[in-house]
């Protein structure tokens, strides 16, 4: 029976609509070019803008002449730091309460300094794009170059050249808490650290100990769809900013605080969304649009090009690791030690706080301890990256858990379940599990046929690895409902739709109000149209605005319940809504479908809408686990994937095909991230290969079909019991390919890219 | 300025007349002059397939073509590919079988992929990866995309 009483799970396996397979209310839009993405907006009067960007990675700017540039024909306004209230006066002071938004300002366009090769300086708004271009060339800069760092390592040590003469250490040992400054000057903007037990004593009870060092590269989330915004600034001083991003609430409030006006004054259009994976959580170009819209009083867009997505926005982090663990005979581990050092980028805030949490999060380890570096070097602002830092870790832990496993003579994912954490033992930042899928996860993998079946071949080698998440969630999702007179229904949220989110959400409402998929019209709307809702990021709109959308469903029953008292003359206390039918407690006979009542609101009291909204978060702690078979040609060092299974703890797949579709895409970028993924950085920090020909990301023909295995361990947080779903997919690949690789060549891999180069490499050393 | 140039063409079935810049590609002149902003940019270097039409039949990544190019040739576009009652199988394959997320690259791959069936209905999973190595996805890990195609080649060949 598909009753939903309160917050409580009921019988995850009876639903009408959660767990089916619908087509998308936005499908037939997007497979035939009618969608309308961020770039697709055209406006009358249009400008374009061009954005003009440091070939320096670390360089004082000393003068800017934009005179000849102005004076092209075509050319209607430039747009530089200055006009940033925010940036006026002052540079970046880190002690101050605005030192956040400061800080997105002064990377969005430079003031006094560039950090990094592809930091903006100015943007040019011209007639069309080619003339901005053309105006470019035009402005003079003149420089003073100062010396670059761009290793993490060296970036720590004390003598090393400075980004941010007033940055000190902040010490934390709660990822989101306040921390305290140590006023220690330098590249290290914080430390975050997680203690339990006793280090020493853990490891003297530990019979083998395997500690080894990890480095990876900086990558990007790599979306098709470059970033682009357009603004309209209006006479009455309303802003409007058709914009492609994950939060269109998180972008109305960075941009109205970088220009000093109240939010309420602008609009932010969320368009369709081009892929994000977490990178268009923050702005970039909206407020150079309004600003450029403001000084012509026309429409101004920028698109950003392939380029300029790779050089000028946020990839995630390279980084430095070690990893140390120990285990007894019978396969206990006694002690962990995790070091992690993440970059930055030009301004602090790397995931290494994610990598700290997420590292030893599938193992209970009584004595542990994990110390995270966010270090700045002269790199791209790094951003947000699909289970931001926490791949990373996982490439430092799990070939450790797999060499433990290895000399134990131990099979990995034997290992891994005595080692499996349950209810109420605590993750590495001490916080308690709820009940969740860890060991159900890794039971499920060592039970597969892929794990169990045979593999033959020379240079062939079959790897494991999972990865842990916890998904917060709860920065707030609104939801409303309007009942039609046909009972159909349209909800509108203002969650930006990354991956088929509309219809995860509108299938919960459609089984609340026992209606089916296609009643439903979900539509995605502007900042104005609905409440606040955060950004489409954590994994949390399936989950935090499917449960806004549950509570707006049940307010829409007490109200037609109030209407079906009034028709039937009862007391609405007597009206009961089983099954999407209203029936009368007091005659039986009287029943009304949600249809036939919605049919009647006009002559009971007048329309239905209901709003609701919801914060209470905990999307929830997950297991993703990925078994992997590779071929490695030792000729030349390339690593082909022969067979690839992924497996996830969902809570509860709303719409499997989308649930599926995340563990695939997640595959494909860690496998990207595995194999020859990287900003291949010279020497004076210009990405050498800054397109899609030369950061090459897979294609169709580089991967085998990817399969999946949903496992269902209901959340006690979400009334059909869901978790998020979109991240923790990206943790383990990296590591099952290391672990592949390893047991087909014998070599443990310790860096990203497993390039054929660095395969090659490792062979030779390994001799 | 540049001066413009007249262009006769046929875009989805309808004869076309446009003024475009001699630097200006068919993907600027089909997204900003004719407003078909149904060919999506990716790259803008013919390494993403998000902006593949055919011409003449054939498969371009319209940001690497003139628009001047488009002189006397039949354009296709994702505009072009329904019929106004109802979805061409490759469309509704993909809607089926849920092979798109965000969808920026899905005009892209429909235009590929009707190509290829239109010559080799029976095209099998190799061949169809092979084909539609010039479209990156990011979002989908390319199996439910193969899976669609692979139907849709299934509804073809049934006629
Ligand atoms: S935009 Fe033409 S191939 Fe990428
Ligand atoms: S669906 Fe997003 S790039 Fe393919």
């Amino acid at each position: 029976m598909a009753t939903v009483t309160g917050q409580e799970v009921v019988d995850p396996g009876e639903y009408k609509i959660i767990g089916t397979r619908p087509v998308r209310h936005d499908g037939v839009d997007k497979v035939t070019g009618r969608a309308k993405y961020g770039a697709d907006v055209q406006l009358a009067g249009m400008l374009h803008g061009k954005i003009l960007r440091s070939p320096h990675a670390h360089a004082k700017i000393l003068s800017i002449d934009t005179s000849k540039a102005v004076a092209l024909p075509g050319v209607k306004a430039i747009v530089t730091s200055a006009d940033f209230p925010i940036l006026k006066d002052q540079s970046l002071d880190f002690g101050e309460t605005q030192g956040n938004i400061r800080m997105l300002a002064e990377n969005i366009l430079a003031n006094q300094k560039v950090l990094y090769k592809g930091h903006a300086i100015l943007a040019i708004a011209a007639t069309d794009q080619h003339i901005a271009e053309e105006a470019l060339d035009l402005v003079d800069v003149k420089y003073e170059q100062l010396t670059p760092i761009f290793d993490v390592k060296e970036a720590m040590s004390k003598d090393a050249p400075v980004l941010h003469e007033n940055l000190t250490t902040i010490f934390r040992v709660d990822r989101f808490g306040k921390g305290e400054d140590t006023g220690v000057k330098g590249n290290v903007a914080g430390l975050i650290q997680f203690k339990r037990g006793d280090l020493d004593e853990g490891f003297s009870k530990s019979d083998i100990v395997v500690e080894r060092e990890f480095t990876t590269q900086t990558v990007h989330q790599g979306y098709i769809e470059p970033h682009t915004s357009t603004g309209q600034w209006s006479q009455d001083g309303h802003l409007t900013i058709w914009t492609s991003t994950q939060g269109s609430f998180v972008i109305r409030g960075a941009t109205a605080a970088i220009l000093g006006i109240p939010e309420s004054m602008v609009k932010v259009i969320p368009m369709e969304i081009g892929g994000g994976f977490g990178g268009k959580t923050i702005t970039y170009l909206d407020p150079l649009v309004a600003i450029l819209s403001r000084k012509t009083g026309r429409p101004v867009k920028i698109t950003m090009t392939r380029k300029e997505v790779f050089e000028g926005t946020g990839p995630t982090s390279g980084t430095y690791m070690r990893c140390k663990m120990g285990a007894t005979k019978d396969g206990k581990i006694t002690a962990g030690e995790l070091y992690l050092a993440y970059e930055a980028g030009a301004f602090p805030g790397s995931p290494v706080g994610g990598g700290a949490m997420s590292g030893f999060g599938p193992y209970k380890i009584d004595n542990l301890q994990v110390d995270g570096y966010d270090v700045v070097v002269n790199k791209q602002k790094t951003a947000a990256y699909r289970a931001p830092g926490q791949p990373q870790a996982a490439f430092a832990v799990e070939p450790v858990i797999d060499e433990l496993a290895e000399k134990l003579g131990m099979d990995p994912m034997d290992f891994r379940i005595i080692n499996s954490v349950h209810e109420g033992d605590r993750a590495p930042s001490g916080v308690p599990h709820l009940k969740w899928g860890c060991e159900e996860v890794e039971q499920a993998m060592r039970d597969h046929p892929h794990y169990n079946e045979k593999l033959d071949g020379p240079n062939r080698g079959r790897g494991v690895a999972v990865g842990y998440r916890l998904n917060a969630g709860g920065s707030g999702s609104s939801a409303t409902i309007n009942v039609n007179s046909n009972g159909t229904i349209n909800l509108i949220t203002g969650s930006v739709d990354i991956g088929g989110t509309r219809t995860a959400v509108a299938m919960q409402a459609a089984e609340v109000l026992g209606i089916s998929i296609d009643d439903v019209n979900p539509t995605v709307v502007d900042t104005d149209a609905v409440g606040w809702t955060g950004a489409t990021g954590g994994s949390r709109i399936a989950f935090d605005t499917g449960r806004a959308a549950i509570l707006a469903s049940y307010q829409v029953i007490t109200e037609m319940s109030e209407r079906a008292a009034l028709l039937w003359d009862v007391d609405p206390s007597d009206i009961v809504f089983e099954d999407g039918i209203f029936v009368s407690n007091k005659n039986t006979e009287d029943t009304m479908s949600f249809k036939e009542l919605a049919s009647k609101l006009m002559g009971t009291g007048g329309p239905v809408t209901c709003s609701s909204s919801d914060t209470q978060g905990g999307v929830g702690a997950q297991l993703a686990g990925h078994i992997v078979d590779v071929e490695v040609d030792p000729e030349t060092g390339k690593v082909d994937l022969l067979k690839y299974t992924t497996f996830i703890d969902a809570g509860k797949a709303a719409h499997p095909s989308y649930v599926e579709g995340q563990m695939q895409g997640g595959a494909l970028q860690g496998i990207g991230w595995a194999l020859n993924e990287e900003y291949f950085f010279t020497e004076d920090g210009t990405m050498a290969n800054a397109s899609f020909l030369d950061y090459r990301m897979p294609t169709s023909l580089d991967l085998p079909m990817i399969d999946t295995v949903i496992i269902e361990v209901p959340n006690a947080r979400h009334p059909f019991g869901l978790r998020g779903v979109g991240e923790t997919v990206l943790i383990p690949p990296m590591a099952a390919i290391a672990n592949a690789i390893h047991d087909a060549i014998g070599v443990r891999m310790d860096r990203l890219p497993m390039s054929p180069g660095a395969i090659l490499e490792a062979l030779r050393d390994n001799k | 300025m540049a001066d413009k140039i007249h262009v006769q063409s046929n875009i989805n079935g309808y004869d076309v007349d446009f003024l475009c810049e001699s630097r200006q590609s068919l993907l600027e002149v089909l997204r900003d002059v004719l407003n078909l902003t149904g060919s999506k940019e990716g790259c803008n270097d013919g390494n993403c397939g998000a902006c593949t039409v055919t011409m003449d039949g054939r498969i371009v990544e319209s940001c690497c073509i003139l628009g001047v190019e488009a002189e006397g040739k039949e354009i296709i576009t994702i505009e072009g590919v329904a019929s106004a009652d109802s979805l061409h199988p490759v469309q509704q394959a993909f809607l089926e079988e849920a092979a798109l997320q965000c969808g920026i690259c899905t005009p892209g791959f429909i235009v590929s992929a009707k190509n290829l069936l239109e010559r080799e209905p029976d095209a099998d999973e190799e061949r169809i990866r092979f084909w539609l190595a010039g479209n990156l996805c990011r979002c989908t890990g390319y199996d439910k995309i193969v899976r669609a195609v692979l139907k849709a080649g299934e509804v073809m060949r049934k006629g």
